[in-house]
Formats: structure tokens, sequence, C-alpha cells
């Protein structure tokens, strides 16, 4: 084996003696087994290879066990877990294609390249199976909104998905934000891109027949971002600053390009194998590439285009310099490939070959510089169970009675302090920042349950949405995952659209500690379950480790985001409430739910006791009723009740519909509790006049609890409970509240 | 009538308005790369927007020396119909085809959203179907929209009925709330709102369909050709 | 071989919404000596000529042409080697 010629690295045995390779994440164990597949000590290119395959970025080596417990199939899903994105059919030889990734380690050290790149890197994702990008979203968790380092990750990480979603033209569409200080220092980035395919574009990254010629495709590496997939798989530690390097810079514009001149080549239908180089670059690329066809792959670096002079072997190969893919033609389908992206004005080299041998050959100025089995580099990496253990702050929280807050009385006030209140207030301030009409397909924009994107020639849409609750998965991780599940599929049922399925990015602390364990280990069981209920498989999903601040582990935060299908324009329905007239229905069981409340949080300044339960089978009914009342046209507007209970909902659907409305709730419970309270399966409907008794009639029917609660009317939000005043204020005025809240604070 | 859509690298509205075309008037329309050299064809030239050659330097100043540039000069020369939306408005500036400059907003941030414009002009034949003073919902994407000329120029715009509309709402910090202008002769708009994402109730307004039918109109007359609309 | 550092600024007349906001960010910071704040590009460009004098007409051209636009920017230049 040859050493590399660098003065810098060390050599095999040193790596050995010195134990060089923990400095990359690989124990002791891992290193002796790393021996053992190589019969020899690794050099220093092949321990740095190993080390990214081997990250939990890369091998989900503490994840597995769990992701294992979600439903993967279904008799929709193309494509579950395991290539780039999950794909499911929607009829007329059409599928959807979508994924979420997490950037959240390059966002926090520099918030608008790395939201950037995470956009840039799923979009890759997306294209690279032959879909046409359609839409984006992401899901953001910042610090509390008051904090100067939060303010300037929340600009920076929306100017940075800004800047690229925007640039390359394919529309972000909704999302969501939430402030909490357990995000503080350590802010997610998830982001999520949606495409088109027809069924017979569907590509693999594979690197099949043996002798055909690999491309690279895309600008010239440099020395950036080397070690990102080890990095996201580290804590955020005080030295991390001192890492920015591991940062990459995106351009959207190279992307673009390259994005054009890929689907080109694919509907050229001359394309064996692609995949994009995401985390771990040529690498995994490579690696897993060549693993999926059980080949082997001989890289010839010095082909590899260089931005920079004098790269060694081990940064090409671990370098995340953005915007590259991978693919492999036959032999006489080479000139056209190249000559779409000459056309196309990008760089195209041909890279390797694929080989017989199951090996990973690396060759640089005439000398092999890295053999490693394929299968060890994908398959092999030790799988851990770590221990988990109930913390002790899920105990203590049984105790906690949440209904012994003093009654507040100012049930106004307390609505305009929820309406205020970041997590709940208006995010026109982040998505007017984003190109959300590109492409002219929105039909509903951000701001509502969930975004619509029409399928062109078609009379179908595509609904979606991203959803999680952190504090709820906090007090109860089991109930916590189900209700992230089950507000997805509310949100994506009241837009009209029958669930799909669901992506998910886990995004939880440090593996290491029992109690972070037990929080992922408890939440997956809990999304798995309404996964099978609901059935809405995971087709496709992200990990992301030791999310952790100075304080200890984020909040567990097991982003959901899911796709639905609206089988007919017509059933495209939004939360805004109508015309004057309509009547008002509240489908569901409210209790004094306050655990993990936003009313909690705001009024009472506290995240404890548990959450609201959640019956699977009561949610499914619900579901089912809502959409099928949906789909006989009998609803006018739909929205979900979540995070500030009934006041906020009615608030949130008068606003948008820019009228009033006049409200007489009945309910075994005080009126802060009532209008506050976060009990899950309940949807606030309106429908006409004329079809307010059907539709009540219908919801019953199906065993859906309901109440006719009042009729929009006026310029004011006038709430009864119990026939008491509650909530009386102009429009107008809970408007200005609700708006203003974030870009007065971000001014 | 044959429609041209330009397709620049980092061009992302071009289908839009290729779209557009086809859903408004029905015409032949072709997507026309940049470097194509001869645009003898064509009745109406779209300089569609986004983000050509990444809006490095400055946003429109790559695109502008463009092969196909020198023939969009042309076909303005000729009387033929040229619009630029967005970049396209910007690209157009940059040509000289059309005056002023645009800036960076005043917010110095992206803004998307709908808008509200006042109909100036509508003696161009991108606008003959709308009424003097008509308030149209077309919607912007973009974050150097705020346009710029000098003293003389605005008064020579404003001689010649060059303001073909005005923003109702300033968005972006425009010289006299300017959202779309034309040449002197009248025959190259340029405009920061997008007529082409305004053609379908469904997605929110369809007060650009008129813009489309307008030019159409515009061309059968010019042509003796019976007018629909 | 000269080396042309080439300044691109917003006109005096016309507005720059970057340096007003930088400005104000300065103030709010304590920096109350600052005045008017502009903000332009700085670019570097290697330009082969036989001669100073050609080396200075070329890139006069080339900020008229492409670097600047003169309907809101000025430019200016130095010139080494």
């Amino acid at each position: 084996m040859a050493q590399q010629v660098s003065a810098k690295e060390p050599t095999a045995e040193q790596i050995a003696d010195q134990q060089i390779y923990k400095q990359f994440g690989v124990s002791e164990q891992e290193y002796e087994l790393i021996c053992g597949f190589l019969g020899r000590q690794p050099n220093y290119t092949e321990i740095g290879v190993f080390s990214v395959m081997w990250s939990e970025h890369c091998a989900y080596k503490n994840s597995k066990p769990l992701l294992r417990r979600f439903p993967v199939t279904g008799e929709r899903v193309l494509m579950g877990p395991g290539e780039g994105a999950g794909i499911v059919d929607i009829g007329d030889n059409q599928a959807v294609v979508f994924k979420i990734e997490s950037h959240n380690h390059p966002s926090a050290v520099e918030p608008y390249q790395g939201a950037a790149t995470g956009v840039g890197g799923i979009i890759r994702d997306i294209f690279s199976m032959g879909a046409r990008p359609i839409a984006s979203l992401n899901s953001l968790r910042f610090g509390k909104l008051e904090s100067e380092r939060a303010k300037y990750l929340f600009e920076h990480v929306v100017s940075g998905i800004a800047g690229y979603g925007n640039c390359i033209g394919i529309p972000t569409v909704g999302g969501e934000v939430m402030f909490d200080e357990s995000y503080e220092g350590n802010p997610l980035v998830n982001a999520m891109c949606v495409g088109l395919i027809d069924h017979d574009k569907i590509q693999r990254g594979v690197a099949k027949g043996i002798g055909n010629p690999v491309f690279y495709v895309g600008p010239a590496t440099g020395r950036d971002g080397i070690h990102g997939a080890t990095f996201a798989s580290e804590e955020l530690t005080a030295e991390t600053e001192a890492k920015r390097s591991a940062v990459q810079v995106g351009d959207p514009f190279m992307e673009k390009l390259v994005m054009e001149s890929t689907l080109e080549l694919i509907n050229s239908g001359i394309v064996v194998g692609i995949q994009d180089m995401g985390a771990a670059g040529l690498t995994c690329s490579s690696a897993e590439m060549a693993s999926k066809a059980g080949n082997g792959l001989e890289l010839y670096l010095d082909e590899v285009p260089q931005r920079e002079p004098n790269m060694t072997a081990y940064e090409m190969m671990l370098s995340e310099s953005q915007e590259r893919m991978l693919f492999v033609v036959e032999p006489k389908d080479e000139a056209q490939a190249r000559e779409i992206f000459e056309r196309w004005g990008v760089i195209c080299a041909k890279v390797g070959k694929v080989t017989d041998d199951g090996r990973l050959r690396l060759i640089h100025q005439g000398e092999v510089v890295g053999d490693m089995p394929v299968q060890a580099l994908v398959d092999e990496c030790p799988i851990y169970n770590k221990p988990s253990a109930v913390p002790a702050y899920y105990i203590e929280n049984e105790k906690v009675d949440t209904t012994r807050y003093a009654e507040v009385t100012d049930l106004t006030g307390a609505l305009e302090k929820v309406l205020a209140s970041p997590t709940v207030a208006s995010k026109e301030w982040v998505y007017s920042q984003y190109d959300y009409m590109v492409r002219t397909s929105t039909a509903v924009q951000p701001g509502s349950d969930a975004a619509v994107v029409l399928v062109d020639g078609t009379r179908k849409g595509l609904a979606m949405t991203t959803d999680c609750n952190g504090r709820y998965v906090y007090l109860d991780p089991e109930v916590g995952g189900r209700i992230a599940v089950s507000e997805a599929a509310r949100n994506i049922v009241c837009s009209g659209a029958e669930p799909l399925a669901i992506t998910d990015n886990l995004n939880f602390g440090s593996p290491e500690k029992p109690d972070i364990f037990w929080q992922m280990e408890k939440s997956v069981d809990g999304m798995a379950e309404a996964c099978r209920e609901l059935n809405t498989p995971v087709i496709g999903g992200n990990v992301s480790l030791y999310n952790e601040n100075r304080k200890g582990a984020i909040y567990p935060t097991p982003v959901v985001g899911m796709v639905g299908l609206v089988h007919d324009t017509d059933h495209i329905t939004t939360q805004a409430f109508k015309k004057e007239g309509d009547v008002i229905l509240l489908l569901g069981n409210t209790q004094a739910e306050l655990g993990g409340s936003e009313f909690q949080y705001v009024v009472h300044g506290v995240t404890e006791g548990r959450p609201p339960q959640l019956d699977l089978a009561t949610e499914r009914t619900l579901l089912q009723t809502v959409l099928s009342a949906i789909q006989q046209g009998l609803v006018a507007s739909a929205h979900d009740l979540s995070d500030g209970g009934l006041a906020t909902a009615l608030a949130e659907s008068c606003i948008s519909g820019n009228v009033g409305a006049s409200v007489n709730f009945t309910a075994d419970l005080r009126p802060d509790f009532a209008l506050f309270s976060e009990s899950q399966s309940r949807i606030v409907l309106t429908s006409t006049p004329e079809n307010a008794e059907r539709l009540a009639a219908y919801v019953r029917e199906q065993g859906v609890p309901v109440q006719q609660i009042g009729t929009v009317q006026g310029n004011d939000l006038n709430i009864l409970v119990n026939s008491k005043p509650a909530i009386a204020a102009p429009v107008s005025q809970l408007a200005k509240v609700w708006k203003d809240a974030i870009p007065c604070l971000m001014k | 009538m044959n429609f041209a859509v330009l397709v620049f690298p980092g061009s992302n509205c071009d289908i839009d308005c290729y779209k557009a075309v086809e859903q408004t008037v029905g015409q032949p329309v072709d997507y026309v790369w940049h470097t194509a050299t001869d645009l003898s064809k064509y009745d109406c030239i779209i300089v569609p927007g986004g983000f050509s050659y990444g809006d490095y330097l400055r946003s429109g100043a790559i695109a502008r020396f463009a092969p196909v540039m020198a023939e969009v000069a042309k076909a303005a020369a000729a009387g033929k119909y040229v619009i630029g939306i967005c970049n396209g408005f910007q690209i157009l500036t940059e040509a000289g085809l059309l005056p002023g400059a645009l800036r960076r907003n005043t917010s110095l941030k992206f803004r998307c959203h709908s808008s509200i414009l006042r109909v100036e002009n509508n003696k161009t034949p991108f606008t003959t179907q709308y009424e003097v003073g008509e308030l149209i919902d077309i919607p912007i994407a973009h974050g150097e929209g705020n346009y710029y000329c000098d003293e003389a120029t605005l008064a020579q715009l404003k001689q010649n009925n060059q303001i073909v509309f005005r923003y109702a709402d300033n968005p972006n910090g425009s010289v006299e709330d300017i959202a779309g202008v034309c040449n002197e002769q009248g025959n190259v708009v340029g405009m920061m709102p997008h007529p082409e994402r305004a053609v379908n109730q469904l997605l929110g307004s369809e007060d650009g369909k008129k813009m489309f039918t307008s030019i159409l109109n515009a061309w059968r007359e010019q042509h003796g050709a019976a007018s629909i609309g | 071989m000269f080396k042309a550092t080439v300044y691109v600024t917003v006109k005096q007349n016309v507005l720059d919404p970057q340096g007003v906001a930088v400005q104000g960010a300065l103030h709010s910071m304590g920096f109350n000596e600052v005045g008017k704040v502009r903000i332009g590009k700085y670019m570097e460009l290697e330009v082969d000529a036989t001669n100073r004098a050609e080396a200075e007409e070329r890139v006069r051209q080339m900020c008229e042409k492409l670097l600047a636009n003169t309907v809101v920017e000025d430019y200016r230049f130095e010139l080494e080697g």
C-alpha cells in the first residue's frame, strides 16, 4: 500500500500507535474490526474513508435498531428507505418522491451557508432519483426569540433557505418554526423536498455493468467540508467554532445547471445508475453505488476535477464540496452524456470504472492509495444497542397536576399573549422571503394547515406539511411521537387530501446518554404505531443526534414530513373562514389538557406534566370522516386544533378569512382550560347554512363527537364559554398582534 | 402569432411564461436558448424571471451579453413586442433597452407576495385591455426590484407616458412607486411583478391574463386579423 | 501582467439601503462617531497588456460595460505592475 506523499499525513503505524483513529470518532474496537477487514492496518486515507462510512450520519449505527421498528411498506410505496428518497404512487403512472434531511450543526456555526447547503443537498436527493423537484418545505427550531443569538441564527437561516431555494426556482411552500430555550445554541434546520416522477423514469444509485465508466458531474472539488458527516455526529462544543472549515458554501446557480443537465441525462434513458454526493462526498456515493450492485469500483483520483492545487487522496475522498453527482453509463453512451453537460456548461469527468472484485480501489499519481472491501464500508459497521433508562424528569412529571394553576380570567389578554408568541404568531416575515409561487402550481400558499401544489395536466394536487411538537415529545416521547404523525395527518386532511406516507427527521441529543436513548426509543414507538394505524408508512428520513447545548440535550424533536394526495382540485380546503353566516362546528372532545401547551408555556411560564393523550382509533375515524365530508362538498373551511387550542384556531381562521365569528362553546371545564387546552383529535369545520345539518349528521353517524359552536359573522371574534362572555376583540386587533409579533422582535 | 421565451442559464420562470402563453392565448410558443442568433420568426419575445447567471455581479449584468441579446435589440428596434418580467426587466435595463436600473429592495429582503398595481398606461400593446387607473392583483417575488432613474429620466418617462404600472403599496422603495415602464415607442415593456403567475384563479389571481390577450390583439390589429377577448 | 483593483460603489445621490442598515447597526452598537456608510464591491483582475496606458483603457471599458452599472454605480480602479 502506497503512503500518500504528504509530510502532514501520519503513517499507518502512527495511526495505530498513537490511536489517531480516535480523532475520527473511530473506537478501538471499530479500529480492530477495520484492520480485520483489510488484513492490515489502514493508511490515513483509508481510516478517513472508514470513519465517515461508519459514522452515525452514514451508517445509522446507533439508530438502526430503532428505525427497523417503522412500517416501511404499503400498497402505494414504490420505494422505501435506502435510496436517495422514498417514492409513492399517485396514479396515472406518476409518483411523488420526497425526503427530509437535517443540517443542524452546520447551521449552528454558519447559519446562512448551513441552511442553504441543507436545501441544496435535499434537492439533489430528489432529482438524482430522476424526479423533477416541485416544492420545498422546512422545519426550524431556535432558542427564545428574545435572545440575540437566536435572532441572528433565525434571520440568517431563513435568508439561507431563501437564497438557495429562490435562485434554483423551486418554491418553498411550507414548514414550521418554533422557538424555545431548549434549542438555544443548537438550532434545528430540517429541509424537505418533494418531486414528481413517471414510474418508468425511477433511477437507482447502482454501479452496474463490469467495466462501465463512472462519471463525476459538477463543480471542482475543494477542501471544503472535509469530515462534515463526522461533524454531524458529534456534540457541538466550544471547539466547534474552530471547525468552521467543516461548513460548505452553496452555489444554487450551479445546482440549477446540474439539476437541468442531470434530468436531461436521465430522460435520455442512458443512465445505468446515479447518486448525488452528499455527506462524505465521493466516498459515500462511490461505496454505496458499488455496494448496491454487489460490485467494486476503481477511482482514478487524478481525474477528479480539483479546485485547489496539491489535493491529497484523503482530501478528495472526504471533501463535501457541493452540487456534485456520480453516475454510470455504458461505454457506448459516453459521448451523448458528455454532450449534455457541455451544453449546460457543467463539468463532467470520467473518474473511474465498475469492477467485479467488490473493492473500492483508489488510484492516485500512479499508485494504489486505498483498497477496501465495499461491503465492509457499507454493511459491516457495528450496530449498537445503546442502554436506555427512564429519565427522572419523566417520573417527576407524573405528579404534576396541570389543572392546579390559578384561573386566568382575562381571556382576551391570554389569547393575545398566545397569538403574540413567536411559535404561534404569523410566519409571514419568514415565508414572504421565500418564492413560494415559482412554477405556478402553488394552490394553497404558506400560512394554512398544509400547502397544496397542483399536479400539472391533471385535476390532482399534493398536500404537504412538516410537524412536530418537541414539548409534547419531551414530556412523553411515545405520546408525542404519536401526536407528531397524527397532527401532520390532520393538517393534510384539513387541506382536502388523503395522507400517503411520511419522511422523518429524528433530532435528538446524545445517544450515549441512556435517558436520551429512551426518548428516541419511545418516540419511534409512538410514531411507528401512528404510521401503522393511519396507513402512512415511513419511506425515508434522516437521523440527527448529538444535538446538545450547554444545558444539555434539546427537546427530542422527531419531525414528520407528510405528503397527501388531493384527488380533485375541488377538494382543496383552507383554514380561512369563508362567508358570513357559515356555521362553525367543533369535532372531537375537549379535556383539561394543559401539559406542554402553548398556554402553559406563555401564560404560566413552564413546560411540565403530561402532554395531551391521543387515541389512534379515534384519530383515524376523525380523519376519515373529515376527508369524506370535504370530498362530499360539505365543508367550507377546515382547521386543525393545535398550539393554543380552540381560541387560537378560531382566531387564526378569522384572521385568514378577514371576518369575525360568534361562538358559544359548551364544555364541562373552566373557561381558560376550555379555550386553551390542546386536546388532540379535534378539528374546526365550517359549512354553508344549507349544508350544516347534513354535515353535522354525517359526522355524528361516523361516531365523531360534534358540537355546533357558532357562526361566522361581523368583524369581531366573540367567544362565550357555557354562555358566559370569555373573549371579545375586533379581528383587526387580533390580526395586528399576530402579524406584528415576529417583525417587532426582529427589528 | 409566434412567442419566444428566452432561456438563460439560471432562468426559472421560463416554464411559467410558456404555460401562461399556452393557457391564455394558445399561440405557438418556443423556448429559445441564450445562444440563439436568429429571432426573426418571433413576434413577441418574453425575457423571463429567474436568476440568470446566478445574479452574480448584478442582476442581469451577465445575461445582457448573451448572444441572443443582440437579436432582442434588433427585434425591439424593428418594433416587435418585447417584455421583460422580473429578472427579464433587470436584463433589459442592463442592456439599455429600457431606462433606469433596479436596486436592492429597501427592506434588504427578498419579498414574495401578492401586490396591487395601478395601470398607468393602456396604450402599450401589452395593456390595451386594461383601463387606466384599473387596480390589478399581480404578485411580486424579488430581492432587487427597487426601480431607480435620475430626475431628468423621470421627467422624460412622465412626459412620454412611459410609466406603465405603479404599485398601490410600494413594496421595495421604487422611485414614484414604479412597477413597470416601457420604451419611448411602447413596444418594449419591463416590469417586476409576474403577470404569468396571475392567469389562474385557483392560484390566487387571473388579472394578468389581459396582458397576454392584449399582446395577441395588438398583433392581430397590426396584421389585420380578428381580435379576441 | 498588471493587477487592477476595481472598486464599485453606489452613486453618492442614490440610496444605498445596505449602507443605511450597516450605519444603523454600528450606531446601535455604540459606534456613534460613524457618519454615512457606503457599501460597494471590490474586485481584483489580472490583466495582460503591453503597457500601462493600454491596461488602463481596457479596464475602463470593462468597468463601463460590465463591472459597474453606471446608472446607479460609480467605479474607480488602481493599476499595479
